[in-house]
């Protein structure tokens, strides 16, 4: 990065600076085991398979999967927005189910199949569903829409494999891809822009090309 | 979040040993309201035991013509199993009016049911919460209390339990299966399961340090029109202010449970002989010793009215 720069690696110096201050001073001190042991991080070896590569990892156990994929694996099309399982622009699917990927560890998925919008398809190559997002201006800023996007995709998995939603009006029934399933299905992905409608409309193509 | 160490096992019976081993460890299995919490540093586990790898996700029949659900099986799951959708509606309908369609896909059964409350102050760490912090004292009572509960609070506590699965659950006295450390194993009937706060808040089920939840178990099943009506803020995605699990039979009995209005699933069986006779009898006998607050005191006429509305369905059906 801008390691060159002198103002970099003099932050860095006094950063360096304070860690070992804060070592040495605390030396001395007889700290409680438990105490010592909770301020060390813990790594741990996990190996992903991201859009069909096989990566492996050494991770802090504290690691999300969203900042796996983010800082350790450069795939930072999968967005962090709330961080707290609120917004789901971290959207991802895993084992061919949609989740938030900022709530859950990275630990947590050894062996795991990951799928980001990066593996959906490629600027040259549009995923069905990107192709319709393009099509219907799903989208504003585009912040959202790669937890959009990977959302959309398992929705409809989840209609045509008989997953009920809230508004399902008979549960003996298959749903339909109707709008109000659309709509009700993405409430875990906001939108600030608002695109909300052209959203279900590149979906319901996308549902209509598949019927 | 603070460091911690992890480790996965293979049996329910080393789980909840590895628990009782660790100071401060807790399970963790989909994770989605243990790691939000420990984001926050609500939730500072030193250890976390990985259970997703138990065999603990099957839904089975029961000899009895029950169900027994594994307490891996994911919300999604649940919702969608077809012995569910056909026997139990009001738990499948209970299960797609919460969260969002990525949560439900992590969240487990057993999980659903440990989740802690969304009380602002409970949320919030510069805020006392006798939840959160024993002893701190109640920033809720006297402060912003409109989602929270109207019934079975005390002087220390009016959070609410934000679970909807739980409040089918109870409706259809379900049983929460446990094995803990030594091996031993406990049935406890869901009406004891969560505790009402009392002068210790903080401890919240009948569970014992380390006790696993391996199973709910669902008895035979009671036919009826099943109706679970959430009222929210917003039309999805949003915990109830109100909520009303209920199965009504075509003479009119039945029975119900509420949900967003107490510390757990909410549920009086000596209200239900009055369902024949309307919303209003049952909901006065439900909300009986109500202590509202000025904010949430709109809780108690949305209770007799979500329930006028759920009858009327039941009538319809």
């Amino acid at each position: 990065m801008d390691d060159l720069s002198p103002l970099s690696i003099s932050r860095r110096g006094v950063l360096i600076g304070t860690v070992a201050a804060t070592a040495i001073g605390a030396g001395p001190w007889a700290e409680t085991k438990a105490t010592s042991r909770r301020a060390q991080p813990t790594l741990m070896k996990v190996r992903l398979t991201v859009n069909g590569e096989r990566r492996d990892l050494e991770l802090d156990t504290r690691t999300t999967l969203l900042d796996a994929l983010r800082e350790h694996l450069r795939l930072t099309g999968t967005k962090k927005g709330c961080d707290h399982g609120q917004c789901g622009a971290c959207t991802v699917i895993v084992d061919g189910r949609r989740i938030n990927s900022c709530l859950t560890l990275a630990v947590m998925h050894e062996g795991a199949g990951i799928t980001t919008i990066e593996g959906l398809g490629t600027p040259d190559r549009l995923h069905p569903m990107q192709a319709a997002f393009v099509k219907h201006d799903g989208y504003q800023c585009g912040y959202c829409t790669p937890g959009q996007i990977c959302s959309a995709v398992a929705v409809l998995d989840e209609i045509s494999t008989g997953i009920p939603s809230h508004v399902t009006p008979d549960l003996s029934m298959p749903p339909q891809p109707t709008n109000a399933e659309m709509r009700e299905r993405m409430s875990g992905n906001i939108c600030r822009c608002g695109a909300y409608s052209n959203i279900a409309e590149a979906m319901a193509e996308v549902a209509g090309a598949g019927a | 979040m603070k460091p911690f160490t992890y480790e996965r096992v293979s049996t329910p019976a080393e789980a909840a040993a590895a628990v009782v081993r660790t100071p401060d460890a807790r399970f963790i299995a989909g994770g989605t309201n243990l790691l939000d919490l420990m984001k926050l540093q609500i939730e500072t586990p030193a250890h976390l035991v990985d259970v997703n790898g138990l065999a603990l996700d099957r839904i089975e029949d029961t000899p009895d013509g029950g169900v027994r659900v594994g307490a891996l099986v994911r919300n999604t799951d649940l919702a969608a199993h077809p012995r569910i959708r056909r026997d139990y509606g009001v738990l499948s309908r209970a299960l797609v009016a919460g969260a969002s369609g990525q949560l439900r896909n992590k969240a487990t059964t057993a999980g659903n049911l440990l989740q802690r409350t969304r009380c602002p102050y409970f949320y919030d760490t510069n805020q006392p919460c006798n939840k959160r912090r024993p002893g701190s004292g109640c920033g809720a009572i006297g402060g912003f209390s409109r989602p929270l509960a109207v019934i079975g609070g005390s002087g220390a506590c009016i959070a609410t339990h934000p679970s909807d699965m739980a409040v089918a659950m109870r409706l259809l006295d379900a049983t929460v299966e446990t094995v803990d450390a030594a091996g031993r194993r406990r049935a406890i009937p869901i009406a004891d399961f969560h505790r009402l706060p009392g002068t210790t808040p903080h401890i919240e089920t009948a569970l014992a340090p380390g006790e696993l939840i391996t199973a709910v178990t669902l008895p035979r099943p009671i036919g009826g029109a099943h109706i679970y009506r959430k009222v929210r803020d917003r039309a999805s995605y949003a915990f109830a202010l109100v909520s009303v699990a209920a199965v009504i039979q075509r003479d009119g009995s039945g029975h119900v449970a509420l949900g967003g209005v107490a510390p757990r699933p909410w549920r009086i069986e000596a209200a239900e002989a009055a369902l024949p006779r309307g919303a209003a009898p049952v909901a006065a006998r439900l909300m009986e010793g109500a202590a509202p607050t000025a904010d949430n005191r709109f809780k108690l006429p949305l209770v007799e009215r979500t329930l006028a509305a759920v009858i009327a369905q039941a009538r319809a059906a």
